[in-house]
């Protein structure tokens, strides 16, 4: 039987240097749900993500994937688990030398032995998927933004994967391929049977799909619930982020002496 | 005041102990395991054109004219004491033992080297390394390894074909316009340099060189910091280290081999 909780998070500690991201941090992400982690720039999203991902590893804590803990896996155990996970990266990393096609075909010819007219065909259905099929021959430079985020999202889904990891799918794009991609998003969890974990600081492109919600700040989670558990939740933080409000528990500036003071110290 | 000099030695003395380390690891994990000869080939071969062909023409170019104004210089000299028959042995002892490797190893550096430090650097800010790595294929061994066997495989032949390059050029311009005899040139020139003695010292000497280089060049790409500004620094860096490094070795091979 397939338990329901596909990545578990436990008491997560994680510092770059002495600068501590995160301090006992607990998550949960349901399978075949999608589950949004917000949060304010540079709070640590996509350190997460690589965490969870075994790129980086945790100072304590445990990460379990499928009930396997990610840190503690060997080299080719974490080859294997990563096999089953994918990563839509910020700038969708493909690939600049070789052509939409090549990209997405990569993963499988890494991976599988299937004779190209199959890998050939497999290609297109994914690219079909996210409307690229007419693109396959061009070169990553020729897309657009948008484009190159749907191209990768072909090559992340290539390999069939379990669970796809989004970070900030939605920064940087126009409202029409927002929309697309907010789709494509839902849709694609919901076809394929996939787990999407998006990462994101637009409300409310993550509020109309996600399932369910993390808001994290102050290193661990300020806020969970479903949308609607989140928009009546009573934490000022969690309202602050939500209506976007510049000042607030967070604060608008940064931490500084007192400005009187300094003026003062000027004109002395 | 001593105290913090002291510190400041100590920090980056640290700190280049650990660059040496994360260069020597980077290596270690590209070339450790057993190589896949299906996927590898292709990948070796690509990167041979990119860093070997694609830096022919520089090399043709410069083993030409280092190689006439060998002949030019020599000729000056040589001719006070009536030698310009040794115009031949100048010239290719020269190149064979110096200048070759030498040069080759310097203009390598600045044209390919900086070429796969920002083209690493502009993968790994751009996320293309850790994307292939969450695709479970090693980027070390799939984007580090041929990369660094092409240039290991290319730069003596590089070397070897500016030699012969050049000692043309010293034959166009000895013989050809300042009128040495063609027979002295070339038969001096062969009773004088010797297989092991000269073209082997040579060829050791670019491999040598090829190694410091090409390692230099990768992990100053591989270790960037992943931003516009760390890939040209990390870019500069290649260029003025690998071309330290190339004299330096240089002194301390020249001294084992001919020193004695
Ligand atoms: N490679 C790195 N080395 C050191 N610090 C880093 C590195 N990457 C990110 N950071 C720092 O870690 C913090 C979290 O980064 P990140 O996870 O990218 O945030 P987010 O994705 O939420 O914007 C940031 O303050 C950033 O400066
Ligand atoms: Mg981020």
């Amino acid at each position: 039987m397939l338990s329901e909780i596909l990545i578990d998070i436990q008491g997560l500690s994680f510092s770059r240097g002495d600068r501590p991201i995160y301090r006992a941090m607990n998550m949960q992400v349901q399978r075949g749900k999608v589950t949004a982690i917000m949060g304010p720039s540079g709070i640590g999203k996509t350190t997460l993500l690589k965490l969870i991902g075994g790129q980086l590893k945790p100072d304590s804590g445990k990460i379990l994937f499928e009930g396997r803990d990610i840190p503690r896996l060997s080299r080719s155990e974490l080859y294997q688990a990563r096999k089953k996970m994918s990563m839509l990266f910020q700038s969708g990393a493909l690939f600049t030398e070789m052509t939409v096609f090549d990209n997405v075909a990569f993963p499988l010819r890494e991976h599988t032995k299937l004779p190209e007219s199959l890998i050939r065909r497999i290609v297109l259905m994914k690219l079909e998927a996210v409307g690229l099929r007419g693109a396959r021959d061009l070169m990553p430079a020729e897309l657009s933004g948008g484009m190159a985020r749907r191209a990768a999202l072909a090559r992340a889904i290539a390999l069939d994967p379990e669970l796809i990891m989004y970070d900030e799918p939605f920064a940087g794009q126009d409202p029409i391929s927002m929309g697309v991609i907010v789709r494509l998003i839902r849709e694609l969890n919901n076809a394929l049977g996939l787990t999407s974990v998006v990462v994101s600081h637009d409300v409310t492109e993550v509020m109309s799909i996600a399932d369910y919600v993390y808001v994290v700040a102050d290193k661990t989670v300020i806020g969970e619930g479903t949308p609607e558990q989140l928009r009546n939740d009573p934490s000022p933080l969690v309202q602050q982020f939500l209506r976007g409000e510049a000042d607030g528990p967070v604060p608008f500036h940064f931490k500084a002496a007192a400005y009187q003071d300094e003026l003062m110290e000027l004109t002395r | 005041m001593i105290a913090d000099r002291l510190q400041r030695i100590g920090h980056s003395t640290i700190s280049t102990v650990a660059g040496f380390g994360r260069a020597g690891l980077m290596l270690f994990g590209a070339l450790l395991g057993k190589p896949d000869f299906r996927k590898g080939f292709p990948l070796l071969v690509k990167q041979l054109y990119v860093i070997g062909v694609l830096s022919l023409l520089i090399i043709l170019v410069s083993g030409l004219f280092i190689g006439m104004v060998l002949a030019l210089q020599g000729y000056n000299v040589l001719v006070k004491f009536g030698a310009e028959g040794m115009l031949g042995p100048l010239v290719s002892l020269s190149l064979l033992r110096e200048l070759g490797p030498v040069v080759t190893a310097l203009l390598f550096a600045g044209r390919a080297g900086s070429a796969l430090t920002a083209e690493i650097g502009l993968m790994k800010a751009t996320e293309q390394l850790s994307s292939m790595e969450m695709m479970a294929v090693d980027p070390l061994r799939r984007i580090i390894a041929p990369r660094f066997w092409a240039g290991v495989i290319c730069m003596p032949l590089l070397a070897l074909i500016f030699n012969a390059v050049g000692i043309l050029g010293g034959h166009l311009v000895g013989v050809e316009w300042l009128g040495v005899d063609a027979g002295s040139y070339w038969s001096a020139m062969q009773a004088n340099v010797d297989l092991y003695q000269d073209v082997m010292n040579g060829v050791i000497k670019s491999l040598v060189f090829a190694l410091v280089v090409i390692w230099i060049a990768l992990h100053k790409g591989y270790d960037a910091v992943p931003t516009s500004e760390g890939i040209s620094r990390a870019t500069t860096e290649t260029v003025v280290t690998a071309s330290l490094a190339v004299l330096g070795f240089d002194f301390i091979l020249t001294a084992v081999m001919f020193g004695g």
